[in-house]
C-alpha cells in the first residue's frame, strides 16, 4: 500500500537543495547576525533567554507588591479604607498587608514621620528584603506637607522613595493611582515625568544671570 | 462657672486660710479664674479639691503657656471641674524664667491628681518647666534626649523654607 | 542556662507583638533559683505593631504571659501642631487642629471654634448649629465604626472590618457632598459653618441613619453574643469609675463603668439641649461595657441626626458680622465695605481682643478642650488641645496589670486612643 504524502518527494521541483540552502542561511543571520563564537554566546544569553525571564520576573513582582503597613496618621486611615470592600486594594494585586517587614515588598508611608519614628522607619525599610520600594503617601511624608516645623521630616530625606502621592489625605483612588504608576515603574517602563509628557522643559527655575533677584544684586 | 460673687467668696476663704495665695481673680467671658502664687499651688488646688463647699474634684486639663514678653513668662493653668455642679474654675499660676541654665520649678499635683501625670511631662517637654515631686519627669513627645524647650516663644519654629522664584538667590544652585 | 527564646519565636507570631530589633528587646537573664527558673521579660510592643492604633510604644514586663508593668511611650507622631498654631492667623489654623485627632475631626475644629468664638462673644445662628451637631454625630458614628473595625480585626472578627469600613464609606461620601473633602473637611468655621449643605442632602442623611440602625443591629447580631469574644472581652481591663476620674478620664470608658458623665447633656453646648438622647452606659466597666456602650452611642447618634435634621431652622449658615466671617461673593460686586472687610479677612485675619479661654465639648473619646490665649492681634498666643486619649492612656497601666497580654491587646483596642490626639 502506498502512502501518498504532498510534497515529500525528494529529487521533485518544490525541494530544490540550493534554495533550501538559502532559506537555512537567511534564519541562521535572522538570529544571530554575524556574530561568533563568544560574543554569540553572551548574545544568546542577554537577549533571548534572560530579558524575557526579567520582565516575566518584574511582571510577576509588580501584579503581587505586597504592602507592609506603615500607618502612621490621618493617611493611615485612608489607606485602610483602601483595603477595604470600596476601594479594593487586592485587586491590584496587594492581597494582604504582612505586619512583618520581611516579609513585605512595598512599604506605604502613610502619614507624618516625626523626628522620633524616623530612625523607626530606616530600621523597618532596612529589614526589608530586596527587591523592594517605597510610596510615600500623603503631603507629610513627601514633604513635611502641611507642617513644615521642627519636630517632622520628609521621608525621602533618610530613604529613597519611589513614589509620592500627593493630597491630605489622598483619597484611596489616588493611592490606587500611586500604586500602579509603581506597577509600571517595577515592569520597566516607568511614567514619563510630567515635564516630559507635557513638552516643557525650560520651564525649570534658574537663577538668570542677567535677572536681579533682589534689590541687593542690582 | 462660679459667677463673679462666687469667685470673690472663693478668693477671700482661700485669703483667710493661706495669706499670700491668691495673686489675682479674673472673670472673662464666663470664665472664673483664680491667679495663684506658684508657691501655694498645691494648698490651693488641694483646698479646693477636698472642701466640701468646693468639691471641684476633677483635673479637666493642665496645661502651659509661654508670654513672652510678658513677665513673669511661663502660665501654667489647670482646669478643674465641680460634676456634680457643673462647674468649672481655672486656676493660673505664673513662674518666672530664672534664666538659662537654670529651669523654672513648681510643685506637682500628681499628688493631688494622677491624671495629671502626663500632662506635667509635656508641660516640661514643651516649655521647661520643672515639677518638684514628679515620679517619672522625662521627656514624653520629643525624643529623650532632645535639647531645647520646643514650645517656648524664643524657639524658631523649624522646617525648611519653601523655595519659590524671590528667594532662590539664598540657596544658589539648589537643583544640583 | 537554658535555651532563651529567641526573639522572633513562635510566641511573638501568636500573640501578634512585633519585636523591632533582638538590641532593642532587652531580654533579662534567667534566675536560676533551684533548678526552676523565673525570667521578667520586658518586650518592646514597638512602635510598628499590626494592632493599627497607631505608633504606640509600650514596654511591657511580662513574666510568663502575665503582665507586671506597662509603660506607654509615646511622642513618635508629635508634629508640634500647636507651635505651627502660633503663627497663623486665626482661621488659617482650623485645617492644623483638625489633624490633631484624626479620626474625629469635626471636634476638634468645633473645640477650637468654640473657644475663638467665646473670645470673640460671638453668636452663633440656629442653623450653624444644627449642621454642626449633624455633622458632629456623623463624625461620631465614623469614629466609633473605625474603630470598631480595627477593634474586631484586633480580636480575629476580620469580617467586622469590612462591614464597618464600607458604612463609613457611605458617611465619608456625605461628608464629600458636604464639604467638598472625605477628611479634614475644614467644614466648622469661626462663626458657623462654611457652606450651606446641598439640596438633597438631607434626604440623604436620613436615608443613612435608618440604614445604619439597621446595620448597627447586624453587627451586634455578630458579636454581641459570640463566645469568642465574649471570653476575650467579658471581666477584662475593670477599672473602678472613681479610679477612673482621678486619672481624669472620660468619655465612654468612664460610661462603661457606670458614671454617666456627658458633656452633651451635663453642660450642652451648640444647641444639644433642644434634642432628645439618651446616654448609655455600663455596670462592670470591663471591655465588654466598652463596646456595648460604644456601639448604643452609634444608635443613640442616629436619633440626634434625625431629630437634628428634621428640626434644621431656616436662616444664615454662619455669622453676620464681617469682621469674622468672609461676606457672601455677591455683595462683593455692590458693596465697598463688603470689599474691604474680605480684603482684611484674607489677608490679615480678624483680631481677637486679649483673653484666655477653655471650650470643652464630648468627642467619640472623652472632652475635648481647646484652650486659647488672644492678644489682640491676629494670630493666637497658644492654642492647646485637652486631648481625651492623652489622659486616657494613663488608665492603660491600671487596665493591664495583673492581667494576660492577650487581655491586654483588648484593653488596647477598647481604650480607643488615637495616637495624632496624643502626640498632637
Amino acid at each position: 500500500m502506498e502512502i501518498k504524502r504532498e510534497g515529500a518527494d525528494r529529487g521533485k521541483a518544490g525541494t530544490d537543495p540550493d534554495e533550501f540552502r538559502i532559506r537555512q542561511i537567511r534564519a541562521r543571520d535572522l538570529l544571530r547576525g554575524d556574530r561568533e563564537g563568544h560574543d554569540l554566546e553572551k548574545h544568546v544569553q542577554e537577549s533571548v533567554l534572560t530579558t524575557t525571564l526579567e520582565k516575566a520576573l518584574d511582571w510577576a513582582r509588580s501584579n503581587a507588591l505586597w504592602p507592609a503597613t506603615f500607618g502612621l496618621a490621618c493617611c493611615a486611615i485612608e489607606q485602610i479604607s483602601l483595603v477595604t470592600s470600596r476601594y479594593d486594594s487586592a485587586r491590584f494585586g496587594a492581597e494582604v498587608f504582612r505586619a512583618s517587614p520581611r516579609q513585605a515588598d512595598m512599604l506605604i508611608l502613610s502619614g507624618r514621620v516625626s523626628i522620633k519614628m524616623a530612625p523607626v522607619v530606616r530600621r523597618i525599610y532596612d529589614q526589608m528584603l530586596e527587591p523592594k520600594w517605597v510610596i510615600a503617601m500623603g503631603a507629610c511624608a513627601s514633604s513635611t506637607g502641611v507642617f513644615n516645623n521642627y519636630a517632622l521630616v520628609a521621608a525621602d530625606k533618610f530613604m529613597p522613595v519611589d513614589v509620592h502621592v500627593p493630597g491630605c489625605p489622598p483619597r484611596p483612588e489616588a493611592l490606587i493611582h500611586g500604586i500602579l504608576k509603581l506597577q509600571r515603574m517595577v515592569q520597566g517602563h516607568p511614567d514619563l515625568g510630567w515635564r516630559t509628557r507635557y513638552g516643557a522643559e525650560g520651564t525649570e527655575e534658574l537663577p538668570h544671570p542677567n535677572i536681579a533677584l533682589s534689590p541687593a544684586e542690582t | 462657672m462660679p459667677d463673679p460673687a462666687g469667685l470673690e467668696l472663693i478668693a477671700h476663704e482661700l485669703r483667710e486660710r493661706h495669706p499670700e495665695s491668691i495673686a489675682d481673680t479674673l472673670y472673662y467671658r464666663g470664665i472664673a479664674t483664680l491667679v495663684v502664687e506658684p508657691d501655694h499651688v498645691l494648698e490651693v488646688l488641694s483646698w479646693l479639691r477636698d472642701d466640701p463647699q468646693q468639691q471641684y474634684g476633677f483635673l479637666a486639663s493642665m496645661h502651659a503657656c509661654d508670654y513672652l514678653p510678658h513677665e513673669p513668662r511661663f502660665g501654667l493653668h489647670y482646669e478643674l471641674l465641680n460634676m456634680s455642679r457643673v462647674e468649672r474654675i481655672h486656676v493660673k499660676a505664673l513662674l518666672a524664667d530664672p534664666g538659662e541654665p537654670e529651669l523654672p520649678e513648681i510643685d506637682s499635683c500628681v499628688s493631688l491628681f494622677p491624671g495629671a501625670g502626663f500632662q506635667e511631662r509635656e508641660a516640661f517637654d514643651m516649655f521647661g518647666i520643672v515639677f518638684r515631686g514628679h515620679p517619672d519627669l522625662r521627656r514624653i513627645l520629643m525624643p529623650e534626649e532632645y535639647e531645647g524647650w520646643p514650645q517656648r516663644r524664643d524657639f524658631p519654629l523649624g522646617g525648611e523654607p519653601v523655595l519659590f522664584t524671590h528667594n532662590e538667590h539664598q540657596m544658589p544652585r539648589w537643583y544640583e | 542556662m537554658s535555651e532563651r527564646e529567641p526573639v522572633g519565636s513562635v510566641r511573638e507570631m501568636a500573640m501578634g507583638v512585633t519585636v523591632d530589633a533582638a538590641a532593642e528587646a532587652g531580654l533579662s537573664p534567667p534566675d536560676v533559683e533551684d533548678g526552676r527558673e523565673e525570667a521578667v521579660l520586658t518586650i518592646n510592643f514597638g512602635p510598628h505593631h499590626p494592632a493599627t492604633h497607631g505608633v504606640l510604644r509600650l514596654l511591657v514586663e511580662l513574666e510568663g504571659e502575665v503582665v507586671h508593668d506597662v509603660k506607654p511611650y509615646v511622642g513618635y507622631v508629635h508634629t508640634g501642631i500647636e507651635k505651627n498654631c502660633e503663627d497663623k492667623s486665626y482661621w488659617k489654623v482650623i485645617p492644623l487642629v483638625e489633624r490633631m485627632d484624626y479620626l474625629s475631626y469635626y471636634f476638634n475644629a468645633l473645640a477650637y471654634c468654640m473657644s475663638v468664638e467665646r473670645l470673640l462673644d460671638e453668636e452663633v445662628p440656629a442653623r450653624a448649629q444644627y449642621l454642626r451637631v449633624i455633622h458632629c454625630e456623623l463624625n461620631r458614628i465614623h469614629s466609633h465604626l473605625v474603630w470598631l473595625g480595627t477593634s474586631a480585626l484586633d480580636l480575629g472578627a476580620i469580617s467586622i472590618l469590612w462591614y464597618c469600613f464600607r458604612e463609613r464609606d457611605k458617611v465619608l461620601d456625605l461628608f464629600e457632598a458636604s464639604s467638598g473633602q472625605r477628611m479634614h473637611t475644614r467644614y466648622v468655621q469661626v462663626g458657623g459653618v462654611v457652606e450651606d449643605i446641598p439640596a438633597n442632602w438631607a434626604r440623604k442623611v436620613l436615608a443613612f441613619t435608618e440604614d445604619m440602625v439597621e446595620r448597627v443591629g447586624q453587627y451586634e447580631a455578630i458579636l454581641d453574643r459570640n463566645e469568642i469574644f465574649l471570653q476575650r472581652t467579658k471581666g477584662v481591663g475593670i477599672v473602678p469609675p472613681e479610679r477612673l476620674l482621678e486619672l481624669g478620664v472620660t468619655g465612654p470608658l468612664l460610661r462603661a463603668a457606670g458614671n454617666p458623665w456627658d458633656l452633651r447633656k451635663a453642660d450642652p453646648y451648640s444647641s444639644y439641649d433642644h434634642f432628645e438622647f439618651k446616654i448609655p452606659i455600663g455596670t462592670v466597666g470591663d471591655c465588654y461595657d466598652r463596646y456595648r456602650v460604644r456601639v448604643a452611642e452609634i444608635r443613640e447618634s442616629c436619633a440626634i441626626i434625625r431629630q437634628a435634621v428634621e428640626g434644621l431652622p431656616e436662616g444664615p449658615w454662619i455669622t453676620d458680622n464681617r469682621k469674622v466671617a468672609l461676606p457672601p461673593r455677591h455683595e462683593l460686586a455692590t458693596s465697598m465695605e463688603a470689599l474691604i472687610h474680605h480684603f482684611k479677612l484674607v489677608t490679615e485675619g480678624f483680631r481677637v481682643p486679649p483673653g484666655e479661654a477653655y471650650a470643652p465639648i464630648e468627642s467619640p473619646r472623652g472632652e475635648l478642650g481647646c484652650f486659647v490665649v488672644a492678644d489682640g492681634s491676629a494670630k493666637p498666643v497658644r492654642v492647646h488641645m485637652r486631648d481625651p486619649s492623652f489622659v486616657n492612656l494613663q488608665s492603660l497601666r491600671e487596665m493591664c496589670v495583673g492581667g494576660y497580654i492577650a487581655d491586654m491587646i483588648v484593653s488596647l483596642a477598647m481604650l480607643d486612643p488615637i495616637l495624632g490626639g496624643i502626640d498632637r
